[in-house]
């Protein structure tokens, strides 16, 4: 007998074996929910499959008379547009703030504690001041997500800026390159990858964000709905949403990890070696 | 003239002193090989042509001017490690200091200057014999192929000096050898002042026409850190071009250090 730190699972096997507790939960869920509407027909707690089919339907693909729009398409297109443009902002201020506080000791000296207080402040916390400084619309939301990230992005980067071994500084100098050239094609270069790694990582707590601004202001949006129907204890409509929120955090993280895998292959070649 | 003069050079980090006293000259088409005991100060020493650290007092003076107290393209330099850049090509790597000497702006040449940085670079790897290499990233190198692309690098500038900083420590013996001969051959074809810190002495004698030993004269046991290293021993070789170090030289500089 094998011991069981030996026994490795493989190819279809692998993927079976992961399906098997999704399917088990499944299983839970529909019998669970099966037991309440015997008890009581009108349960709203544990919705049966047909129902969220049925509420899929209403939010997915019909219509909605009052804003001539699909209500699904309508808040992702809201959400996705929050979500990009906080992360945008974040990303560029990221790129310029983490390469001159990690390239320019003059500059880390100047800002880095700065930065470093920022970066500990709890950004739902400054949420009122955003709501009060720039209104309820849109520019609140995004700067929430843009605020709520950014910090933890700028410092990460900077540290792997700064973490490029002097020796590959001192060569580029030796090459003629000054403060600018080494910027540009020294550091970088070799920031990029970090930077798309970190934002993707960042997506995670920027959905957190985005939703938390919009349960408490918004007229459209994934986390606008979710906390709408919530009155009226409409899980039906709450658990699709979030399995379609899941599945955009999915696809986005796979396509960040995608891209970075194509555009910078020299980063992943030490890892294989 | 020397292409290279230290004046009564010290270096000291608050009370205590690494290098005192170093007074040098060096001429042009040298090949100084330096060794000395661990924190003799072979690394200041090389920390101080690269621009990385300046004098204390004293002066480095490089073609009669005092050295910048940073790096330059005067100077060469090729590291143990971290030599080349792993997010660029061998090719990219090697043209990089034409790039960033015809581009202030964008540190990229385009059209028919990039056409002939690219000739430049692959003759260049044409020489250090990577030229099945062009399009590989460091990554995928041996330790020796990585070496002889950053001494192509180092070289596309024509530097008035090659400083070299243990270059061979990390590679096996039988690379080793051939990068002995390459480097070797380098020197004399491209007429090259180098200065190389290593710490085996048999590859000091092998290499250079002049060795010079690191190491602090006096010792004080209770205050060690009073006193700074300086050159102890100071080898001409001048029957070098040939190689074979007379034997009992290179016991007594064994015995020194």
């Amino acid at each position: 007998m094998r011991r069981l730190l030996n026994v490795k699972p493989r190819g279809g096997g692998r993927i079976l074996l992961g399906l098997v507790p999704l399917v088990i939960l499944a299983l839970i869920y529909v019998s669970a929910s099966a037991a309440r509407h015997a008890e009581n027909p009108r349960d709203k707690i544990l919705p049966t499959p047909p129902a969220m089919a049925a509420a899929v339907k209403d939010m997915a693909f019909t219509v909605d008379p009052q804003t001539g729009e699909i209500p699904l398409v309508a808040d992702t297109r809201a959400s996705l547009k929050r979500l990009g443009m906080g992360l945008a902002i974040a990303t560029g201020v990221t790129l310029t703030l983490g390469l001159a506080l990690g390239l320019l000791p003059l500059v880390r000296g100047g800002l880095g504690p700065l930065v470093a207080t920022i970066a500990v402040i709890p950004p739902i916390a400054v949420l009122p001041v955003l709501f009060i400084v720039m209104g309820l619309g849109e520019a609140s939301k995004i700067a929430l997500i843009a605020v709520g990230v950014a910090p933890m992005m700028v410092r990460d980067l900077a540290g792997h800026v700064a973490a490029i071994p002097e020796e590959q500084l001192v060569k580029a100098q030796s090459l003629g390159a000054g403060t600018w050239q080494v910027l540009l094609r020294v550091a970088l270069p070799q920031a990029l990858p970090r930077l798309l790694d970190s934002l993707r990582l960042s997506l995670g707590s920027a959905w957190v964000f985005l939703i938390s601004a919009e349960a408490i202001a918004a007229d459209v949006g994934l986390g606008y709905r979710i906390f709408l129907v919530r009155r009226y204890l409409s899980m039906d409509i709450i658990l699709p949403y979030v399995a379609w929120i899941t599945l955009l955090a999915v696809a986005m993280d796979l396509g960040l990890s995608f891209l970075n895998r194509r555009a910078f292959p020299w980063a992943y070649l030490g890892a294989r070696r | 003239m020397s292409l290279l003069a230290f004046r009564n050079v010290w270096v000291e980090y608050g009370e205590k002193i690494v290098l005192e006293k170093v007074d040098l000259a060096i001429a042009a088409g040298e090949f100084v090989s330096i060794v000395g005991p661990s924190g003799a100060g072979k690394s200041t020493f090389l920390r101080l042509m690269t621009g990385q650290e300046a004098p204390t007092r004293g002066r480095v003076l490089l073609d009669g001017a005092d050295l910048p107290s940073e790096p330059g393209p005067d100077r060469g330099v090729v590291f143990q490690r971290y030599s080349v850049f792993p997010h660029m090509s061998a090719l990219e790597n090697v043209i990089f200091g034409v790039e960033c000497q015809g581009s202030p702006l964008l540190g990229r040449l385009f059209g028919r200057r990039r056409a002939a940085a690219l000739d430049e670079g692959r003759a260049l790897l044409r020489r250090v014999g990577l030229e099945h290499a062009t399009d590989v990233y460091p990554a995928q190198m041996s330790g020796g192929m990585q070496q002889r692309l950053a001494i192509a690098q180092a070289l596309i500038r024509r530097p008035k000096i090659l400083l070299l900083d243990e270059p061979f420590g990390a590679l096996d013996p039988g690379v080793r050898l051939d990068m002995h001969e390459l480097i070797t051959e380098l020197w004399r074809e491209h007429g090259l002042t180098i200065l190389m810190v290593t710490h085996d002495i048999k590859e000091a004698f092998k290499l250079g026409t002049r060795v010079l030993a690191l190491d602090k004269r006096r010792h004080d046991p209770h205050a060690p850190h009073r006193f700074g290293a300086t050159v102890v021993y100071d080898f001409p070789l001048e029957e070098k071009k040939k190689p074979a170090p007379p034997k009992d030289l290179a016991r007594r500089v064994a015995e020194a250090v």
